[in-house]
């Protein structure tokens, strides 16, 4: 039996059904993959580390044992060669999951992933789908400089064809993971170093999550007032976005934030439902400026909810450089609660109650 | 400690029938391939030859667009095609072996219509066990390795067999796509056409080693060099190459030695490269002046056969010609189909409201439907 962990609206995200205990966000990823691979004989796990060392960040740990060499293969450091070959399985009917250890990595495997993974389906007119899921850390991992911090969300947002999901917490980690490996497209699932130890409440049993539906992570839709402004993100930095949202709660400034969870597809719905009652929107990213996915949001809230805005839309991103290596220039360098609070207060100069 | 050796290797040459027509008993015997099945293999390249000299006319006369032609190199195309067991065996190609495309059930006219721009030249019939053309070079070798893990994990008896040319041994994907498939004994077979150029590279240039099948030593894998002009010698090999990979005997390096004997496509010209000297000199090794030559020294074949053959062969060459141009034009709409399984939202509105410009955007808010904007 498989539950769906959110009905179809964004406010009720915090609920959990029953069977909620609390564990590490890279358990959850690991509970998600062996849940489907024990329901699903066609999915195999591979990439670098994955099986006689139980992976490089420990997410497939005891995997290996449970599900023997077969379906966890090591495989060798070759990124290139492991998409493409997920690629020709997939065609024949098989379902992979295929590890990159970063994200950082995938570059150079990109003629598979741009080329043939997003586009074999259309270019041989429906008949041949990709139903790979892809799946590894992505972002600034703390101080790897700036070669091993890559957040890909731009890049690969930017590809039709490809669905990109990117958890910000262990619950939705396994739900989505869930969708995903399910999905009969390409998914790309970007998880977080920095977040792998984090722990939080999650189902047992289990559950997909919808993709292109958010969830509300605070501000509420049926409260006494709107909040003042909405705070959009989506992977680690929805965390932040908390922490500035707590921080100005203390100030009366509420905001909504919401999760956007999936970036291909994105739920603008639910955006521009949340900018209907705030006026004012700030979309936190922790790609670089130009060109990216908050560029994004930002133009299509532009283009279907201009008369809404009181304010012109802000956007907090990582510097326009490369990520830097010293820890006090990164910590800077990444979209963080200052940032977001400057950001959200600059919504709001003006403003009367 | 004396210096002791570790590793010795070799790379065999194969060839069973020369330039002459003239076949090695020794090699060859009669019942590897029937009479009849040599008699098909001629008549066939005679229909192939003619579909890739329509193919070219085509493109210069505006009715295509670019087409790499396949001349000279049938025989590798037609004998590993014919190794392979259709239905069975499952074929990853580039675009120079249009022949053993056709040998296991693509129909030719799919291929021209790939070349004159229609997606659904890709769209390989049910059952028929080919992944589409692959334009960019080298990635269909991983698709090859992948598929063949497919086999092993399943446990069918079946061979994959995937086609590049020289070049294509330079990319990454060739290195990995051996490395994965020797490592995982994968029931997979390499085919590699060495014609010799690189676009207008030629093998030296391309790389160092005097031979691509000696590239097979470094992934433990099986090694052999044919002369890829002759049908017997590449027929035997992949036969070989593909019975050992599925008895799980390992992965097989060919490399077939070949020419092209045309420019890398029609929008290249070779004549600005390449020494004519070298290009007659090939000419002369063309796959089908042999095989006429020994069918005729057998007496299977004449020249009234000839005539006859490619009198067949013009008129269904051109029934294939009129069955791609006659194809109804792809729907507009069409556009948005096949970038998911099932059109999302977003496509579903982008599908709806083309004339927009934004991405999803509905009539009314740019004003084409109705003509007041509403205001919060």
């Amino acid at each position: 039996m498989t539950a769906t962990l959110d009905p179809p609206n964004p406010t009720t995200a915090h609920h959990l059904p029953e069977g909620t205990r609390e564990i590490a966000f890279r358990e959850a990823l690991r509970e998600a993959m062996s849940q489907e691979m024990r329901r699903d004989q066609r999915i195999f796990l591979m990439g670098e580390e994955v099986a006689q060392y139980n992976g490089a960040y420990k997410v497939s740990q005891g995997m290996l044992d449970e599900f023997g060499p077969k379906r966890i293969i090591d495989s060798p450091i070759s990124e290139n060669g492991f998409a493409g070959l997920a690629v020709g399985a997939a065609m024949y009917g098989l379902r992979p999951i295929i590890e990159f250890m970063s994200w950082s990595f995938s570059l150079v495997a990109a003629d598979q992933l741009l080329n043939n993974v997003p586009k074999m389906l259309y270019m041989s007119g429906g008949q041949w789908g990709c139903p790979v899921t892809f799946r590894g850390n992505n972002g600034a991992g703390g101080q790897l400089g700036s070669t091993h911090s890559w957040t890909t969300e731009a890049i690969y947002s930017n590809i039709p064809g490809l669905k990109i999901a990117i958890p910000s917490c262990p619950a939705d980690a396994k739900g989505l993971l869930t969708t995903a490996i399910r999905d009969d497209d390409p998914v790309f699932n970007l998880e977080s170093e920095r977040m792998l130890s984090d722990k939080g409440p999650v189902p047992e049993g289990e559950y997909t999550i919808p993709f292109g539906l958010a969830a509300l992570r605070r501000g509420t839709w049926s409260g006494e007032r709107d909040s003042d402004c909405t705070l959009v993100s989506f992977g680690r930095p929805v965390n932040f976005c908390i922490e500035a949202a707590d921080e100005l709660a203390k100030d009366g400034i509420v905001c909504d934030v919401l999760d956007m969870r999936t970036i291909r597809p994105l739920d603008i719905d639910s955006i521009i439902e949340s900018l209907k009652r705030t006026n004012r929107i700030v979309v936190v990213d922790q790609c670089w400026p130009f060109a990216s996915v908050a560029s994004e949001v930002i133009t299509q809230v532009c283009e279907k909810a201009f008369d809404y805005l009181d304010h012109q839309p802000l956007r907090v991103n990582t510097d326009d450089v490369p990520t830097p290596y010293a820890k006090n220039l990164e910590a800077e360098y990444l979209p963080h609660k200052g940032k977001i609070m400057a950001a959200v207060k600059t919504t709001l100069a003006g403003a009367t109650a | 400690m004396p210096i002791r050796t570790v590793y010795k290797a070799q790379v065999d040459h194969l060839q069973i029938l020369d330039e002459d027509g003239k076949v090695d008993d020794k090699l060859w015997r009669g019942d590897i391939l029937s009479d009849e099945q040599v008699v098909f293999a001629y008549d066939f390249m005679i229909t192939c030859r003619q579909l890739d000299e329509i193919a070219f006319k085509l493109q210069r006369s505006g009715r295509m667009g670019t087409y790499p032609q396949n001349k000279g190199q049938e025989a590798a195309a037609i004998g590993s095609g014919m190794a392979a067991v259709k239905g069975r065996d499952f074929l990853c190609p580039c675009y120079r072996e249009n022949a053993a495309l056709f040998l296991h059930g693509m129909p030719m006219e799919y291929v021209l219509m790939n070349w004159m721009g229609d997606e659904r030249g890709n769209k390989i019939p049910e059952g028929v066990n080919i992944t589409p053309i692959s334009i960019p070079i080298g990635t269909q070798m991983l698709h090859a390795a992948g598929i063949a893990w497919a086999y092993k994990l399943r446990k069918e008896d079946r061979c994959v067999i995937t086609y590049f040319g020289d070049g294509a041994t330079s990319e990454g994907d060739f290195h990995e796509a051996m490395n994965f498939a020797t490592v995982q004994n994968v029931p997979c077979v390499f085919f590699c056409q060495n014609n010799q150029w690189a676009i207008s590279v030629p093998r030296e240039i391309q790389m160092n080693s005097e031979t691509v099948a000696q590239k097979a030593f470094a992934y433990g894998a099986h090694a052999i060099q044919v002369d890829g002009n002759d049908l017997f010698a590449v027929y035997k090999a992949t036969r070989e190459a593909i019975d050992r990979a599925r008895a799980g005997g390992g992965v097989t390096l060919i490399e077939a030695m070949t020419y092209r004997l045309a420019d890398h496509t029609t929008a290249d010209d070779a004549r600005r490269y390449r020494d004519e000297a070298e290009v007659a000199s090939w000419r002369g090794k063309d796959p089908m002046i042999r095989l006429r030559k020994y069918l005729e020294g057998k007496g299977l074949w004449d020249d009234a056969r000839q005539a006859a053959s490619e009198e067949k062969a013009k008129v269904l060459v051109a029934e294939v010609v009129k069955r791609a141009e006659g194809i109804e034009k792809p729907a507009v709409t069409d556009i948005f189909d096949y970038t998911f399984a099932e059109l999302d939202p977003e496509l579903e509105l982008q599908k709806a409201t083309m004339r927009t410009s934004s991405i999803g955007q509905e009539p009314s808010q740019v004003g084409l439907n109705s003509g007041e904007r509403q205001h919060a």
